[in-house]
């Protein structure tokens, strides 16, 4: 009896707390569908929906570039990233020379630098090479990543025992060939996570695309939403409809890969 | 495999470029920088100039006052909501409980600059109509006091993080064996006693982890910041991040906000070396 009471009431406590949890998007996503008069008269009441809203923040977010943008460089960073990590963390792993231990260690070692104690310079250097743009963005995402994707592969790699190495070198494969087609997918739940824990970073990220894109047509999804919001500070309505749209594409992702998503940032944080 | 050492430097170099090029290159110039009173253009030798100045500089202590108390805020909340998420989700190990970590955990995927906007339509509309229609001053005029500023970052970002951080109590959580639970439960013990006696003592690699990735994550929160009080009103809200931001890039001190910069990653290395530290000492005590 007393169990059951037990466990009624944190059933309760449970769904309580889900609602709250969910209560900022269920509520910003109500108040996009609503007429600007309707929201400003009470955004906490239901109202006749209206799309209105939608497309047209869809048209001055320029949606279709902005997202085809973020999906750009955050491809290309992390297909960059995923690359040269692996190599490395590899390299690494199988060779335990005082070189690689000081390599293994100034990787360990720049991960303790936050981005603002190096943005100065590093935007001043660049700024002065005339190098700003998508490319340089690239770089940079990957510049920033490859540490701590090199000190999680180099892990995976250890785990990984040497005499699979050795068979695949005795089929007459030489080196690069053998990480590619035997050793890389040995590893493959790590690249599942290096790939997710860095994806979700560039995708989300404002403070570097804002310091290195300054062309409009360049602009990712957060930064375009930056401005969309500044300009719209009076029409709640629009800027809540962008809003959504800004979040749908991760909530997509989400849904597909929710396992991945939840498991990798575990790993990441605990290793 | 990398007897040839062609390859090994085939594999190691391009990474060890990058890294230079964009972290260590941009570093050690970034340390030159503090010492200079550089605006972008121009820049002389002004040795330890700066970082007197900072010391008495009311805005950057002021953010440093502000980053200290966000991040006790912070670490504070999260990790208790997080370990009770993470105790309530793991009583049962079934469909439900894994819907529910799903919910705590959807705030962490979405960027800061979009979880400041959705926390600024709730404190100014939302909080606003709750306010006038109640008639409740609680919930009038947010963000537009440095009081309740500030929390409402802090609230934004235990909505944000708290759900991480249940994760990391989760995993530990389930590692502690079923058998060790149920061998107490036929032994009389209460929910109670098997939280302080068995779960608590298995969780505090769980509270260094969690404990020092919120603090390091305060320190260098910015775009939150940004989207949702942009430091105001009249930057009583402006955390070190963003100070450092503002001075460089608006007021073009760069010298200045070099040194505030450097500063910040003495503060970040002291706090990750006080993790290594702490959870070492964890991992002996676990041994002896």
């Amino acid at each position: 009896m007393k169990a059951k009471v037990v466990k009624n009431i944190t059933w309760i406590i449970s769904i309580l707390l889900a609602l709250i949890w969910l209560y900022p998007f269920v509520i910003v996503f109500i108040n996009s569908l609503k007429t600007k008069s309707d929201l400003f008269s009470n955004p906490l009441m239901l109202s006749r929906p209206t799309f209105g809203n939608y497309t047209e923040a869809f048209r001055s977010l320029n949606y279709v570039q902005s997202f085809f943008n973020s999906v750009l460089i955050t491809v290309t960073s992390v297909l960059l990233i995923t690359l040269l990590a692996s190599m490395t963390a590899y390299a690494l792993a199988r060779t335990h020379g005082k070189i690689s231990s000081i390599i293994y260690y100034l990787c360990a070692a720049t991960m303790l630098i936050p981005f603002q104690s190096i943005m100065i310079p590093l935007i001043s250097i660049f700024g002065r090479i005339d190098f700003l743009n998508r490319i340089s963005l690239i770089l940079m995402n990957t510049g920033l990543a490859l540490s701590l994707s090199i000190i999680l592969y180099y892990g995976a790699f250890l785990g990984v025992p040497t005499s699979i190495d050795e068979a695949a070198m005795i089929d007459g494969a030489n080196t690069v060939k053998a990480f590619f087609s035997v050793i890389l997918p040995s590893v493959s739940p790590m690249t599942g996570t290096v790939v997710i824990l860095n994806a979700m970073k560039i995708w989300n990220d404002y403070l570097l695309p804002s310091l290195v894109i300054n062309k409009d047509g360049m602009y990712t999804i957060p930064l375009r939403m930056y401005f969309f919001f500044g300009e719209n500070n009076s029409n709640w309505q629009l800027a809540l409809a962008g809003l959504v749209l800004a979040i749908i594409p991760i909530i997509i992702l989400f849904i597909l890969l929710q396992k991945q998503i939840m498991q990798s940032a575990t790993e990441g944080a605990i290793k | 495999m990398f007897q040839k050492k062609y390859y090994y430097w085939l594999f190691v170099l391009p990474s060890l470029l990058l890294i230079s090029i964009i972290i260590l290159i941009p570093f050690l110039i970034g340390i030159y920088y503090s010492f200079t009173n550089s605006n972008g253009i121009t820049a002389s030798w002004i040795g330890l100039k700066n970082y007197f100045l900072l010391f008495s500089d009311a805005n950057f202590l002021q953010s440093c006052w502000l980053t200290f108390l966000f991040s006790l805020l912070s670490v504070a909340g999260i990790n208790v909501i997080a370990l009770s998420f993470a105790l309530l989700v793991t009583r049962q190990d079934n469909r439900f409980t894994k819907f529910l970590r799903t919910i705590f955990f959807i705030p962490n995927l979405i960027g800061g600059i979009l979880l400041g906007f959705i926390w600024q339509f709730i404190f100014i509309q939302v909080f606003g109509a709750l306010g006038s229609q109640l008639h409740l001053s609680f919930f009038s005029g947010w963000l537009s006091t440095p009081e309740s500023g500030l929390w409402g970052l802090v609230i934004l970002f235990w909505w944000q993080m708290s759900g991480y951080i249940m994760l990391i109590y989760v995993a530990f959580l389930n590692a502690i064996p079923r058998s060790t639970i149920e061998s107490a439960k036929l032994d009389g013990a209460n929910e109670g006693q098997i939280f302080w006696w068995i779960k608590l003592p298995q969780l505090a690699p769980a509270f260094t982890i969690s404990l020092f990735l919120t603090l390091a994550n305060s320190f260098k929160l910015y775009e939150q910041n940004l989207a949702l009080t942009n430091g105001g009103p009249y930057r009583s809200t402006e955390m070190i991040a963003m100070n450092i931001y503002n001075t460089a890039f608006v007021n073009y001190q760069q010298g200045y906000a070099q040194a505030a910069g450097i500063l910040l990653f003495i503060f970040v290395a002291l706090i990750s070396f006080g993790q290594l530290y702490f959870s070492r000492k964890g991992e002996h005590q676990n041994e002896s």
